[in-house]
């Protein structure tokens, strides 16, 4: 494939990498401008990200927010796991088509008629909305997300393993723990990361679904952002692409441990 | 795995299927039934279709179809459903043209740098999507870096009017849907054989009709895709048009943000959504139709 790598290549690779990368990193850049107007560079600064401490609301927010996050995205990933396990597993049972078609469908499904229905379903079973409703919310619409990623990786999976524990006597749920799960913690930890990082960012479906005392981060920053554009919204979001790269970088690393982990041990069984 | 014990099986299929029962499918149900009552302006904003089975029948009778016949006679909103369509699949089209070549370069990349690109590519996509269409704000409005840096190249003297255009609306759609756009595309130009190509080449054929003939052919899985994968959601697109579009860009994901949060009109947003999905239904199982049948070839 090297031969062919042409200059036509690297430069489709060189633009669409900067079309990309570029509005990200404007935002960056003047996130440090000590100007209040975007397209003047008044020197570096940090005062924005001074006075986003002491905004009360948005920490307000980015506290439920996280708190959302991590609580859906972990709910997502038990059940998610659960489904993809069944649609891999299980080729034959009962409204199998029904199923499948309700784990897919959120994928494409747009936001805003997500939201209106799980609204609407919250206000005629009489549930408070607020924290748990956009929970709730989130994690109906992250599952399938999780149940997904998880799947790639089982249908990949060498069942040969589960088949020698189980006929070794360990009872099925025992080879779930310990054959099972271990080998595609991967995909889960990337199902769960992927859960908690749409949950973090989701602004439509939490609109529709929130309450009182239940402003999300996203929330706030479309209120904001539909002011304009400001130096603080950009020091905020700053701060999220931060977060992200990080945890996203993290994850890369802990999965290529794991995969070296594994190349490792497979040496050793074959030698 | 669990196929000897009926219990675990049970439920493993149980848990997640009764909760999508209960929060996806049962969602619809209702959007449906409130698509057909009347509105109120009582809180919640609609009259309950029922409270008891006994009362279904009295209150069957009072189901409307007046929601729907308001939406068609006003212009507003098949205008927006017209507009939706039109802009997703102009959208699509531009996402194909630009992605393609993109992913093509992808797969033609030295082996060993490949994880990597792959990588970069699926950087930005988590990444908040509101802050990637917040930052062309700060490019396309006429005060924008875009036409501060135009101006002070000589290209234009005049600031450009792309915010608040269908333009801005273009650009932000195919900004956030390209990864979207570039990984099926990536997927199935990766596992293309080049000894194909290297046979058409030593037989005579040239190398556009070789890839016309070839390349492209073999990676229409990944066309349709990718497709459907951005079209669906960008018919229902709220955030862009709403943030880069300006009141000129109709959109049906607009028209109902409004319809409820600004009308409060509860049952014309529920037809709203309803018509809306009755749009998307076909796409979706044919999309899904595929993504079992991708899942089936995997194993």
């Amino acid at each position: 494939m090297n031969r062919s790598f042409s200059a036509v290549n690297l430069i489709a690779l060189t633009l669409g990498f900067a079309f990309l990368y570029i509005p990200i990193l404007l935002v960056v850049i003047y996130s440090f401008n000590d100007s209040r107007l975007v397209t003047v560079w008044g020197g570096f600064s940090t005062k924005w990200y001074a006075s986003l401490l002491g905004n009360r609301q948005l920490l307000d927010a980015a506290w439920v927010t996280v708190r959302i996050a991590f609580l859906s995205a972990t709910i997502a990933t038990v059940l998610g796991t659960l489904a993809a396990v069944a649609l891999t597993r299980f080729r034959r049972f009962r409204g199998r088509t029904l199923f499948s078609g309700l784990a897919y469908a959120p994928l494409v499904m747009p936001e805003v008629i997500m939201g209106l229905s799980l609204l609407l379903l919250f206000v005629a079973i009489g549930l408070d909305r607020g924290f748990w409703t956009v929970t709730i919310a989130h994690i109906t619409f992250t599952l399938c997300y999780v149940a997904v990623v998880v799947q790639s990786r089982l249908v990949t999976f060498d069942r040969s393993l589960e088949e020698a524990a189980m006929d070794l006597g360990c009872p099925p749920w025992k080879t779930f723990f310990v054959i099972t799960l271990p080998i595609i913690a991967p995909a889960v930890i990337a199902g769960w990361m992927l859960a908690f990082t749409l949950s973090l960012d989701d602004l439509v479906i939490a609109s529709f679904t929130t309450g009182p005392g239940a402003t999300t981060l996203p929330m706030r920053i479309y209120s904001s952002v539909r002011l304009g554009v400001t130096p603080e919204i950009n020091a905020v979001c700053t701060l999220l692409i931060g977060l992200v790269s990080i945890g996203v970088i993290i994850a890369s690393l802990v999965q290529k441990r794991s995969i070296i982990e594994r190349e490792r041990a497979e040496r050793l069984a074959a030698g | 795995m669990a196929e000897k014990r009926p219990n675990a099986r049970w439920f493993v299929i149980a848990l997640p299927y009764l909760w999508l029962a209960v929060f996806f499918l049962l969602p619809f149900l209702i959007v449906f039934k409130i698509s057909l009552s009347t509105p109120t302006l009582a809180q919640p904003p609609y009259v309950p279709s029922f409270n008891s089975l006994a009362e279904i029948w009295e209150k069957a009778r009072q189901f409307t179809i007046d929601n729907y016949a308001f939406l068609a006679s006003d212009s507003l909103y098949y205008s927006s459903y017209f507009s939706s369509l039109r802009i997703a699949a102009i959208s699509t089209l531009l996402l194909l043209l630009i992605g393609y070549p993109f992913a093509y370069a992808m797969a033609r990349a030295p082996r060993a740098i490949q994880p990597m690109l792959l990588m970069l590519v699926i950087l930005p996509s988590w990444t908040s999507f509101l802050i990637r269409v917040y930052a062309w704000i700060g490019i396309l409005k006429p005060e924008g870096l875009l036409s501060a840096f135009l101006i002070w190249l000589g290209v234009i003297d005049q600031p450009l009017r792309i915010m608040n255009t269908e333009t801005a609306v273009f650009i932000g759609i195919v900004y956030a849907y390209l990864p979207f756009m570039v990984l099926p595309l990536y997927a199935s130009l990766e596992k293309l054989d080049p000894t194909l190509l290297e046979a058409a080449a030593d037989l005579g054929c040239p190398p556009w009709k070789a890839f016309w003939l070839i390349t492209v052919p073999l990676s229409l899985p990944g066309i349709i895709a990718g497709s459907f994968l951005v079209f669906i959601p960008a018919v229902g697109e709220f955030v862009i048009p709403d943030l880069l579009g300006g009141s000129d860009t109709l959109m049906i994901g607009k028209t109902l943000w409004r319809e409820f949060f600004g009308n409060r009109d509860w049952p014309v947003a529920s037809a709203v959504a309803v018509v809306l999905l009755l749009l998307l239904v076909l796409p979706i199982v044919v999309y899904q139709h595929m993504q079992a049948r991708q899942v089936e070839a995997a194993r």
